[in-house]
């Protein structure tokens, strides 16, 4: 089991839920618990590959799961998995359009 | 180089910096001996301006070539409501001399590119980035890890923003955090951006916090670790960020050794164009669809924007149809009635437009310019925002 916190730009594909509990024993199991429950984020936080992009991390409280077992990091009841993807403004860039 | 002191004057303005022995009269040369660029002067270089010119930087750069207008003024709190139609370097240059006339103030007034980045940035000790996009943001990256100089980042959307120093004596860089940025495609649309306007204030200000501990030397500073803030939650966090072997800017091979095209790089123009492309076909002008709402003509007209923008201003006879709901309501739609979309400025409904050709609708166009044209070639009583 993990709480994972959803960043303001994906809460959207996520029935704008900042916080949710799933269960799991690793990173990778959580996270398709996650994308199994909220479909529409799937293309958002992995390739066509199923591959974590390259613009989204993913840390197990405050380490980053790149230098951990990536997917396969183990998680103990109860860790904090936050999704943190890139954002680029300094102003509203966005919403240009 | 000629000693550096301060002025009678100068001693009374800093007196509170040389009363901390942690600051001093030492402290305090060096910030007079610093120089500080600051790439951007708008949500977070207002304040930056700001306050570091008030520390008493010796001298502060500024890129922008941008425009002061109406919409600049909730957040970018270094320009005033006489500054509009100013050029933001000035408009802040005038703010930052009347704080601090003591601070030798160099504007670059150009769009950062990859032929002038190391030219613009040779001469500064610490780089602030207040950019607003991903080209600029790689392209500052990977400059400063270039001439090896502090990339002071800081970073908002909404509610949150992080900051963190890159680069600082051989630490993790942007790169090492996020390799890549994301395809135009994916970043939230339109409709999601927007800003609290206090947020740039609280990031701006963690870097300037920041750029000081770097040029005093004293504290501990963000390099290998994230901060991230959170408004609405009122939270900060933060994150290990670690130096990644692998980085192609930073790390033990490096494939990056000169400036690239950092447009190209983030997938810009590629990814834009084909959609536009489609779309400018059926492009219609705003005037065309108002003489076809007086006349009366049969057709399908859709305002693709959110919920909260149809409240703040509204085309009439149009129906609201958020770009996201399109999929699902596709069916309330005769595919063989012409239709017009709308948006603000003429993205989304392009965006909607080549949905609605792809599901069958030959006869969708994109109203031109969005409602902010409507409001300028049609009635001018709709506000823009």
């Amino acid at each position: 089991m993990a709480r994972i916190l959803i960043p303001t730009p994906l809460r959207q594909f996520a029935d704008k839920n900042d916080t949710v509990d799933l269960p799991g024993k690793t990173v990778g199991e959580v996270l398709t618990a996650l994308t199994a429950r909220f479909p529409d984020l799937k293309k958002h936080l992995f390739n066509d590959e199923g591959k974590l992009r390259s613009f989204v991390n993913v840390y197990l409280n405050d380490e980053d799961i790149r230098y951990m077992k990536k997917d396969a990091t183990p998680i103990n009841d109860p860790d904090t998995l936050s999704i943190v993807p890139s954002i680029a403004g300094g102003f509203d860039w966005s919403s240009r359009g | 180089m000629a000693e550096v002191t301060l002025s009678k004057d100068e001693i009374l303005r800093y007196s509170r910096h040389l009363i901390m022995p942690e600051v001093g009269m030492d402290g305090q040369l060096k910030l007079k001996k610093a120089s500080v660029l600051l790439v951007g002067a708008g949500g977070l270089g207002a304040p930056l301006g700001m306050y570091l010119a008030a520390a008493g930087i010796g001298r502060i750069g500024l890129v922008d070539f941008d425009v002061v207008d109406f919409t600049n003024l909730q957040r970018q709190i270094i320009h005033g409501t006489s500054d509009v139609g100013k050029r933001k370097i000035e408009s802040a240059f005038e703010t930052m001399a009347d704080i601090n006339p003591y601070v030798e103030l160099i504007g670059h007034e150009t769009a950062l590119s990859s032929e002038n980045a190391l030219e613009i940035f040779k001469d500064y000790d610490i780089i602030v980035d207040g950019t607003d996009n991903f080209p600029t943001r790689y392209l500052v990256n990977d400059a400063c890890v270039l001439l090896n100089k502090p990339n002071v980042y800081g970073s908002i959307f909404r509610f949150e923003g992080q900051a963190t120093v890159f680069a600082y004596e051989g630490g993790p860089c942007y790169r090492c955090l996020y390799p890549e940025p994301p395809p135009p495609g994916l970043v939230p649309s339109c409709a999601e951006g927007g800003v609290l306007g206090i947020l740039p204030g609280v990031i701006g200000l963690i870097q300037a916090t920041e750029t000081v501990k770097l040029i005093l030397g004293i504290g501990q500073t963000l390099v290998g670790r994230l901060m991230l803030y959170d408004a609405l939650g009122m939270k900060f966090r933060e994150l290990k960020l670690r130096k990644n072997p692998e980085c192609p800017a930073c790390g033990d091979h490096r494939t990056i050794t000169k400036l690239i095209d950092y447009v190209e790089f983030c997938g810009v123009p590629h990814q834009e164009a084909p959609a536009e492309a489609v779309a400018a076909m059926g492009d219609i002008e705003p005037t065309e669809v108002k003489t076809k709402l007086d006349r009366g003509d049969k057709f399908q007209f859709i305002d693709v924007r959110e919920p909260h923008e149809y409240q703040i201003c509204r085309i009439p006879g149009a129906t609201l149809i958020p770009l996201g709901e399109l999929p699902k309501r596709v069916g309330e739609f005769d595919p063989d009635v012409e239709l017009v979309a709308h948006c603000k400025s003429g993205a989304r409904s392009a965006k909607a437009v080549d949905f609605l050709k792809q599901a069958g609708f030959k006869n969708a166009r994109n109203m031109k310019g969005g409602i902010l044209a409507w409001s300028d070639k049609v009635d001018p009583s709709v506000p823009k925002y």
